[in-house]
């Protein structure tokens, strides 16, 4: 027989390969990659470890809330905290957000006032009445649509000339399904626009494993088709997350265009608050698993050995923030009742005829 | 004043507002060296070069997306889906995402991008090229709508699309982009969006239409003279928001009214003029409203284009039906 003419099965490993998974903390709190080390000074340590134990409150009193039916649509965070608040903790100010609606925390930390956040969860507009120099736009509720606009906003930044700013956006393990991801993805490598893609891979898309997604073997490599660098990283480490998210926009202000990352990870929880069950498709062995590899278990341990972490600085952390939380809820209460009559208003900059009527229409009736 | 075709008004609108506003950007499929499949950008990628006029990777969705985003960024993109067949690949970033955004952020921020598309029946296009597909956009608020039939309407519609801050949706019928000319003044003027216009004034019946449809309703009226019907011809320009007043006011000098659109019969913008109607001037109607349109099948077959499509004749038979009640 005639040699053929390719090793199919060598080259499905070489693609592989070439996606090794970055980990600098492993899951008991240990150094086993000290050469990628970030360089984080130990007050910037601590502010990142806060800001998971901050994200982890926020995940528990959402939950909480909602079960009082004082939150709306809520998406739980429990177990992403190092591969969204690691990341964000690359980013800056100046730098533009288009989250996914899993990506409040961040959103939160890029400036959104918590009780806006809520009131986005409630469905009030003033959720999305974002302050002047918060750069992001709200939640995408379409899966993946996050990735063409925040090419966009990419691209728009290249044009006028913004030296330091990137735009960065998330989606997760289903959403890396969407032709969207891939059309922005592909988008931005043609126009070498300064945009970090993340693909947080959780496991699972509400119910579907990530393995009835792709038969990828990383969604890193997704990026190779367009053309731009994917890195598969641990998600549940928060210093390998840092270093490559740190790396990524470097690269990308240098004017080398885009970056994929996939984050290993995993969601402790259900896939919102709205009635989902995960134990209806999830082995009790997955959840032991990955709460072992917890990102603020090894996190902690790290800060602990080196002395700069204690149990007591914890709970008043998680106090504050309670308090911070219980707070900003009550802030949200204080929100004024909607009016149709602003919303026909702020459908246009200019209402036509038809909506100049129902604005009039809709007056008379609320000022009743 | 020059002599232009409609595609010529269109460059030439393109091509001024460019040299006056450096934020707007072009691009979509094959619109830069090549100037798009019809020219309408012809000559401007030479011109402003390819950071302003650039051919985007073949995905009508991104195409959506970046403009999206770059309007957020301050630009005023203008995309081009190079057929209005293949919006439903994008309508997610124009219906789902670019109309939704001034509502959605309590009018604090708002999304002047414009979405051009050559559409409309009767050149012989493959499938899913020529479907009058205007209803679905008029039907997603946030959006503006527009529909030249003329090059003078052409190129001061644009310049206004391209400077209102809102969304528009820019529907360029390809029957017309090259089958008669026009004066079109060389400097830059503006048409305003959201009025319509008396294509020809006549005191018996009123013909509403657009786009194409205005050619062949000038074309029966110009029949309908020699039988002593004395038509009046609306040419609505915008199909969202709609003008009212201006058809209103006609309806109520001719008593008698009949609608025209090349788009099939259910739904659309047709019934929503009828039904603003009859809500607004039932009293001064004689004859019940005349609707013509195509028939509720899918755009057809090449070849069968031309007898599925609405003519003058249809138009002609209806008005006399109106008329004649």
């Amino acid at each position: 027989m005639a040699k053929q003419p390719v090793d199919y099965e060598a080259l499905l490993s070489s693609i592989e390969a070439s996606f090794p998974m970055v980990q600098i903390l492993d899951k008991d709190g240990s150094i086993v990659n000290k050469d990628i080390m970030p360089d984080l000074s130990d007050d910037e340590l601590v502010e990142l470890m806060k800001r998971m134990v901050w994200s982890r409150v926020l995940h528990d009193r959402s939950m909480a809330l909602a079960r009082q039916g004082r939150l709306g649509f809520y998406a739980p965070t429990m177990g992403q905290e190092a591969s969204q608040l690691a990341s964000h903790f690359a980013f800056k100010k100046q730098d533009w957000f288009y989250p996914g609606y899993r990506d409040v925390p961040q959103l939160i930390q890029h400036g959104l006032p918590v009780s806006q956040a809520f009131l986005w969860s409630r469905g009030h507009v003033e959720g999305n009445n974002y302050p002047e120099d918060l750069h992001a736009i709200p939640p995408q509720i379409i899966i993946g649509a996050q990735f063409i606009q925040a090419m966009g906003n990419a691209v728009g930044q290249k044009m006028a000339g913004k030296e330091d700013e990137v735009t960065f956006t998330y989606t997760g393990d289903g959403g890396s399904s969407q032709g969207d991801v891939y059309e922005g993805m592909n988008f931005a490598g043609r126009y070498k626009a300064p945009v970090i893609f993340f693909i947080q891979n959780n496991g699972y898309a509400i119910s579907t494993p990530r393995e009835k997604q792709s038969a990828a073997m990383t969604l890193a490599q997704k990026a190779a088709a367009a053309g731009i660098p994917g890195i598969q990283v641990d998600g549940m480490d928060p210093l390998a997350v840092y270093a490559v998210t740190k790396q990524a926009r470097d690269w990308a202000v240098a004017g080398n265009g885009p970056v994929l990352i996939e984050t290993i990870t995993s969601r402790f929880g259900p896939h919102s608050t709205s009635g989902d069950d995960p134990t209806r498709y999830r082995e009790q062995e997955s959840f032991d698993y990955w709460e072992q590899r917890d990102p603020l278990i090894r996190f902690r341990k790290f800060l602990e050995d080196k002395g700069l972490w204690t149990k007591e600085q914890e709970e008043e952390l998680i106090e504050q923030t309670k308090e911070e939380i219980k707070q900003a809820a009550k802030e949200a209460d204080q929100a004024p009742k909607m009016k149709i009559s602003d919303f026909l208003k702020n459908m246009y900059q200019e209402p036509g005829q038809n909506i100049t009527e129902q604005i009039e229409k809709y007056e008379a009736k609320e000022s009743k | 004043m020059a002599n232009l075709t409609m595609i010529q008004a269109i460059t030439e609108a393109l091509d001024q507002e460019m040299a006056r506003d450096e934020k707007v950007l072009i691009f979509g499929e094959d619109v830069g060296k090549n100037g798009g499949v019809f020219r309408a950008t012809q000559g401007l990628f030479d011109k402003y070069g390819e950071d302003r006029v650039s051919d985007t990777p073949l995905a009508e969705s991104g195409i959506g997306g970046m403009a999206f985003g770059l309007a957020v960024q301050g630009f005023r993109p203008v995309m081009e889906i190079q057929f209005f067949g293949f919006v439903f690949e994008v309508m997610d970033s124009i219906v789902g995402q670019m109309a939704r955004t001034s509502y959605r952020m309590g009018g604090k921020l708002n999304l002047p991008a414009v979405v051009r598309s050559p559409f409309g029946g009767g050149v012989h296009t493959p499938e899913m090229h020529a479907d009058s597909l205007e209803g679905l956009m008029a039907q997603s608020p946030g959006l503006k709508v527009v529909i030249p039939s003329n090059p003078y309407d052409a190129k001061g519609l644009l310049t206004s699309a391209i400077r209102d801050e809102d969304p528009v949706v820019f529907l360029e019928h390809m029957k017309l982009y090259r089958s008669f000319r026009d004066e079109v003044p060389e400097e830059q003027y503006t048409v305003p969006l959201g009025k319509a216009a008396v294509a020809k004034e006549g005191s018996d019946v009123t013909v509403v239409a657009y786009g194409y449809m205005v050619r062949e309703a000038l074309k029966a009226a110009e029949q309908l003279e020699k039988d002593n019907v004395s038509v009046e011809v609306l040419d609505l320009r915008t199909v969202s928001p709609i003008d009212y007043e201006t058809v209103v006011k006609s309806v109520e000098k001719t008593g008698r009214m009949v609608m025209v659109q090349e788009a099939q019969r259910m739904a659309g913008v047709g019934n929503t003029v009828i039904s603003e109607v009859s809500q607004r001037a039932i009293l001064s109607l004689e004859a019940p409203i005349g609707f013509v349109t195509a028939p509720d099948t899918v755009y057809p077959f090449g070849q069968a284009e031309n007898t599925w499509l609405p003519n003058a004749k249809d138009i002609t038979d209806s008005i006399k039906e109106t008329v004649e009640f």
